[in-house]
């Protein structure tokens, strides 16, 4: 049976990156906007720009597997294309999990493209085993969260406009441009509830150091994609009764 | 489980809150045959195919697919399940040939088997000239007939076909119907629903028609039709269309159930034959209209259907579209 699940899962990731990566909503939401957002930040003080990096990557990481979820799951809902997926022999895990390794694979591609030019362009050095332990996790978390909220709602537009409030918040909230332990004591406590938060915190250490956070902010992050994935399956079974 | 039942359902029950989609119905399938699931819009008949797959739980009841219990085995039944919903739901991006190899993945059709059955079914649809045609650009016929192919790619045992034909043009939907026809030569067993009576009588071995959630009755089309011939069926068409014609029989013969065919075409079904006759030249006499043709004909699957569920084809009309 998990061979069953597991070639499904591959199967529906495959099919997602053939059908849907080039979709308006992902390439808006999840290409144009962190690109658009990176160079207002490198136009408004280049000098300041390298220490800005691991933030914009993680947004990156963020918008782009959220995106990409709300375009996998909700165009296949409004479609009902989704409802092909569970009439196969596999489990609704392995449906969900197939669209949030989806989203993921996304944003693993646009954020290695974003770190990648980050890298190159400014020259500065990064801890490449960090890098990839916390930006693995990271992109599962969001992905999933993104595959919850968008599994609420019906339509692409929807789940963007549902997505928008978390990723904001987190924008704001989890040190991607303002450093988290410079706000006021409550909206610290804020931060330590949003997984932009330890994305962004593992992603410093990776660059800047110490590294050891990075195992912390990767468990962490782990922890908020099982936190996600487990309701996200649940609801999709529930939204099919 | 009896090995010919391919489908066992007793005492199957879905309920949204108060509403009862499917109230305690109970029938079954047998190997190798096509089986008609007849009845309006709302009956019930894609609650009962979304529970037979394992989309919804049944409220209560049990059903049992190839052997399998849908509450707890369905994974293993849809290995062997093929379904074709009401929407032509494959994706608009991938061509024909891409999403039955992607069908025949996500089925675990070996590699090797799953370009080869996909060539196969696109010659049986005779679609091999679209292979590499997007879904979105294809005819609507087309679609249809893809969407099928796409749920036979891995040899079921069982097809579900949810109004195969619905908005198809004659020519497409009669293209379609032998294909299905074609589809139960080959083995494979057919649950079939529809609103379109003709096309229930033309395919299925065996009909159970369902009506406000309730099996009402269940039988061959032949069997059907043998209950209608019980009562007569008259038909009568005037020299000129006849307003109200249809309520005034109906008030004078209230054990027969009267249907325009046409606005100078009625078909009287059951009641005694002379009152019959004699209610028809009365109404003539009095509107003075001439009778163009009377006579006694063979009921249809529609007469019986009328005779059994009391809907009259106008509203089958209607929910077909029409």
């Amino acid at each position: 049976m998990w061979r069953d699940d597991l070639r499904g899962i591959w199967a529906i990731v495959q099919k997602d990156m053939r059908t849907y990566y080039l979709k308006p909503p992902a390439v808006s939401w999840g290409i144009v906007f962190p690109i658009t957002w990176i160079l207002a930040f490198y136009l408004r003080s280049p000098r300041g720009f390298a220490e800005l990096v691991p933030g914009l990557i993680a947004m990156t990481a963020l918008f782009s597997t959220t995106a990409a979820e709300a375009v996998v799951i909700n165009f296949e809902l409004r479609l009902g294309s989704l409802e092909r997926l569970l009439l196969a022999p596999i489990g609704v895990a392995a449906v969900f999990l197939g669209k949030v390794l989806g989203g993921a694979l996304f944003g693993l591609l646009m954020t290695a493209a974003v770190a990648l030019g980050s890298i190159l362009s400014l020259g500065v050095s990064v801890n490449v085993g960090h890098l990839v332990l916390v930006l693995i996790p990271a992109l599962l978390a969001f992905s999933s969260l993104g595959a919850l909220l968008c599994v609420l709602v019906r339509e692409v537009f929807e789940a963007q406009t549902l997505l928008n409030l978390p990723r904001f918040l987190m924008i704001f909230l989890s040190g991607v441009v303002y450093p988290v332990a410079a706000m006021p004591r409550a909206l610290q406590v804020l931060a330590r509830v949003l997984p932009l938060t330890y994305a962004v915190d593992g992603l410093r250490g990776a660059f800047w150091g110490p590294g050891a956070a990075a195992y912390v902010d990767a468990l962490v992050l782990l922890g908020f994609a099982l936190a996600f994935v487990v309701p996200g399956m649940r609801l999709l079974a529930r939204r099919f009764e | 489980m009896n090995v010919d039942r391919v489908i066992q359902v007793e005492g199957l029950t879905k309920a949204y809150g108060d509403l009862l989609a499917v109230d305690q119905i109970s029938f079954a399938v047998q190997e190798g045959e096509i089986f008609g699931f007849l009845g309006p819009n709302g009956a019930g008949k894609t609650t009962t195919i979304r529970m037979l797959t394992g989309l919804s739980q049944p409220t209560a009841g049990t059903a049992r697919v190839l052997g399998y219990e849908v509450r707890s085995e369905i994974v293993q039944a849809k290995k062997h399940l093929g379904v074709v919903p009401e929407q032509s739901n494959l994706y608009d991006e991938l061509t024909a040939m891409g999403n039955l190899l992607f069908m025949g993945k996500l089925y675990g059709v070996p590699r090797v088997e799953r370009k080869r059955r996909a060539e196969e079914l696109l010659r049986m649809f005779r679609l091999e000239d679209r292979e590499n045609s997007p879904f979105a650009t294809l005819s609507r016929g087309m679609r249809r007939a893809l969407t099928i192919a796409a749920a036979l790619v891995h040899h079921p045992k069982l097809l579900f076909l949810d109004e195969p034909t619905v908005g198809l043009d004659v020519a497409a939907a009669r293209s379609l119907r032998a294909l299905v026809a074609g589809l139960r030569d080959q083995g494979v067993t057919v649950f079939l629903t529809t609103h379109y009576l003709e096309e229930a009588d033309l395919l299925c071995d065996r009909i159970a028609i369902l009506v406000s959630g309730k099996v009402v009755r269940t039988g061959t089309p032949t069997e059907f039709k043998g209950a209608a011939e019980e009562g007569s069926v008259i038909e009568v068409s005037f020299q000129q269309a006849l307003p109200q014609a249809r309520e005034r029989l109906a008030e004078v013969l209230p054990g027969a159930e009267v249907v325009e065919i046409n606005a100078a075409k009625l078909r009287i079904l059951g009641g005694d034959p002379a009152e019959v006759y004699t209610a028809i030249f009365r109404l003539a006499q009095e509107k003075d209209v001439g009778i163009a043709r009377l006579n006694t004909v063979q009921p249809s699957l529609e007469d019986a259907f009328i005779q059994i569920t009391g809907l009259s084809p106008a509203v089958m009309a209607q929910e077909k579209g029409k």
